[in-house]
């Protein structure tokens, strides 16, 4: 008895003295008060040498709390009780959000960076005229493929990955929206259809392709492509570019007849309180160079032109992740679709993985 | 005197009450209540009847129910002999104690650790290709899905067994071979009716969790075992039709007990008499 008293009380006293330092840690560094952004981000969405330096140049000190999908940053929005000044959506949430008056419309006056963006990703059907969004990244969807098993020619195109040859090679990213969109550029058709028909023909057309997933997979994705288990992937731009910095014989392709186009954006969601650091902030991350250190940080495709000037030539340059007009062209934006919509792409999206 | 008592008695269950009504009731209540509402918030009972009239969930239930068979047989034919041997042994606390150890380790962890073991690359290639039998596609197989997942359960099958086995009184084992049955009869007439709810106890700790295991399915089976957990996550996390993954949730309760009551104690056996 005596023994487990001493045990409570040596276990609340290092509690309490956790408690404290990371509380007056916390004080030395600013995170309490007014002088504070919060911003509600994806994992490692942003680099952490920039917000040291937001910090020393305006004095607003940034909180990062993260998020792993749009849905879940949707809904914790949505419920209330959190003070995010930032976000981080993708476009259809952007919309999604937009519809249930959970975003403020940006005060342009206060935005001085706006001239920097290159104007073909503004003024997106998501958001017209950028009332709710300022554009952060952009990317795609398409192929990622081993030089060491499969060669360059033989996956330009959505339709190559049918071929059979490629039996048990490909791993799928497990999002039934790229997934059954992959299948629907296959058709000709459009990735935001609302035809049951022409999604239950996608349904059937990824049934054909069964035979050649080897998994259908999430983040492990990078991991595995990596350590070079599977030949082929298809996945979004910004995964590819932390694979091929992890294995020098993987490279991205765009397929040219049609992909995804995503955007990731800051909006100012309704539970934000602090003005001054938001537009600061805004202002900060549209700055040229800033843009560009965060765009060579993550290794996404910035939608900054001015950034994007700054880059190396091998980057800029890079097809993979800045593909050429006549590819941007063909590349489809999300819409929001309607719940019922949403829930026909994903029934025949588990539909195809309970075939395969 | 004996009205104090009781009082006092009613007092102790307050916390668990509390307990009980917050996290048991409160939830499942909310989950019954959601699944009958279509998503524009409409009160509805199409998600039942969406449920019982669609070929893929039906299809999905099966393989929840088989893979969780298959995991809770596997799970028992390795434990039950474990448990036994276990028994046996001198030091048992120490082996009882390494048997419980992985359970403190993080699932996804442990999953992680399967990844990189059966990997291409991986040991168990490694020593395949050692042996002159070359590399296998381990990984998102159903074996190894049902691997991982036994692997994962066994602890919570052995510790319900052995406890039941040590609480078996050896005079039982002994007069049934003093009165001359062999080893085998023993078994099967006294040792294993008599630790039967131990093993009741393990294949509830096993068949129910393993129902809904969705973490395992992707990350080993590479999605190519769908259970029900699959959809329940899709449901709450992408298509926001949480109507639709209550009513999945539903299902599985009621699946639950229904297991409960077919491997539930039906008279009361053993403790104190009262």
């Amino acid at each position: 008895m005596k023994r487990l008293l001493s045990l409570i009380i040596g276990l609340l006293a290092v509690c309490g003295l956790l408690a404290y330092t990371s509380q007056s840690l916390e004080k030395s560094s600013g995170s309490t008060g007014s002088k504070v952004l919060n911003l509600y981000n994806w994992g490692d969405y942003i680099d952490p040498n920039l917000l040291t330096k937001f910090q020393r140049e305006t004095g607003y000190h940034v909180n990062v709390e993260t998020f792993d999908s749009n849905e879940a940053m949707y809904t914790k929005i949505n419920q209330g009780g959190t003070h995010y000044d930032l976000a981080v959506p993708s476009e259809y949430m952007v919309s999604k959000m937009k519809r249930a008056h959970l975003l403020q419309p940006l005060d342009k006056s206060r935005l001085t960076g706006w001239g920097n963006f290159d104007q073909q990703f503004l003024n997106q059907s998501f958001d017209r005229g950028n009332r709710y969004s300022m554009p952060y990244f952009w990317g795609t969807l398409g192929i990622v493929y081993n030089d060491k098993m499969v060669k360059a020619s033989e996956v330009q195109h959505w339709d190559d990955l049918w071929s059979p040859k490629f039996r048990d090679k490909i791993m799928l990213i497990d999002s039934a929206r790229d997934i059954m969109g992959m299948s629907l550029v296959t058709l000709h058709k459009s990735m935001n259809t609302t035809d049951p028909q022409t999604l239950l023909a996608a349904e059937k057309r990824l049934n054909t392709l069964a035979p050649n997933v080897k998994a259908v997979v999430a983040d492990e994705i990078k991991m595995y492509m990596i350590q070079d288990e599977a030949p082929l992937a298809v996945d979004w731009s910004g995964e590819a570019a932390e694979m091929l910095a992890g294995n020098s014989h993987l490279h991205y392709v765009v397929p040219r007849e049609g992909s995804n186009l995503w955007f990731d954006n800051l909006v100012i969601p309704k539970t934000a309180q602090h003005y001054n650091a938001i537009y600061a902030f805004l202002n900060f991350m549209s700055e040229p160079k800033n843009a560009a250190q965060n765009a060579e940080y993550i290794g996404y495709a910035t939608p900054n032109k001015k950034a994007k000037a700054l880059l190396p030539k091998s980057v800029r340059d890079d097809q993979e992740f800045y593909p050429d007009q006549k590819t941007v062209d063909h590349l489809q934006v999300y819409r929001d679709l309607a719940p019922n919509i949403v829930e026909l792409y994903n029934d025949r999206y588990l539909e195809f993985k309970m075939h395969h | 005197m004996r009205a104090v008592t009781k009082r006092r008695t009613w007092l102790y269950f307050i916390p668990y009450g509390l307990w009980l009504a917050l996290f048991v009731v409160a939830p499942v209540a909310l989950i019954i209540y959601q699944s009958f509402f279509d998503l524009g918030h409409h009160f509805t009972l199409g998600n039942y009847s969406t449920y019982f009239q669609s070929a893929t969930y039906l299809k999905m239930t099966l393989n929840s129910v088989w893979y969780a068979f298959l995991i809770t047989l596997f799970t028992g034919l390795i434990s039950y002999p474990t448990a036994y041997f276990l028994h046996q042994l001198k030091h048992r606390q120490f082996w009882l104690l390494l048997v419980i150890l992985p359970t403190w380790i993080n699932i996804l962890l442990k999953a992680y650790a399967f990844i990189g073991i059966f990997s291409q690359a991986g040991l168990a290639n490694q020593f395949l290709t050692f042996i002159g039998i070359g590399p296998q596609q381990i990984l998102f197989t159903n074996a190894s899905f049902i691997f991982v997942a036994t692997y994962i359960q066994i602890p919570f099958m052995i510790l319900p067994i052995y406890n039941s086995i040590d609480d078996l009184n050896p005079a039982f084992v002994n007069a049934s071979r003093d009165l001359g049955a062999s080893n085998w009869q023993t078994f099967r007439r006294v040792i294993f009716p008599l630790t039967l709810p131990g093993v009741k106890a393990g294949v509830q700790a096993v068949f129910i969790p393993s129902l809904s295991l969705f973490m395992l399915t992707r990350l080993i089976g590479g999605n190519k075992v769908i259970t029900l957990g699959t959809a329940i996550e899709e449901h709450f996390l992408t298509t926001m039709n949480w109507g639709m993954g209550s009513t999945i949730g539903v299902i599985l309760i009621v699946a639950m007990i229904i297991v409960m009551t077919l491997t539930g104690d039906k008279k009361p056996k053993g403790g104190a008499p009262r």
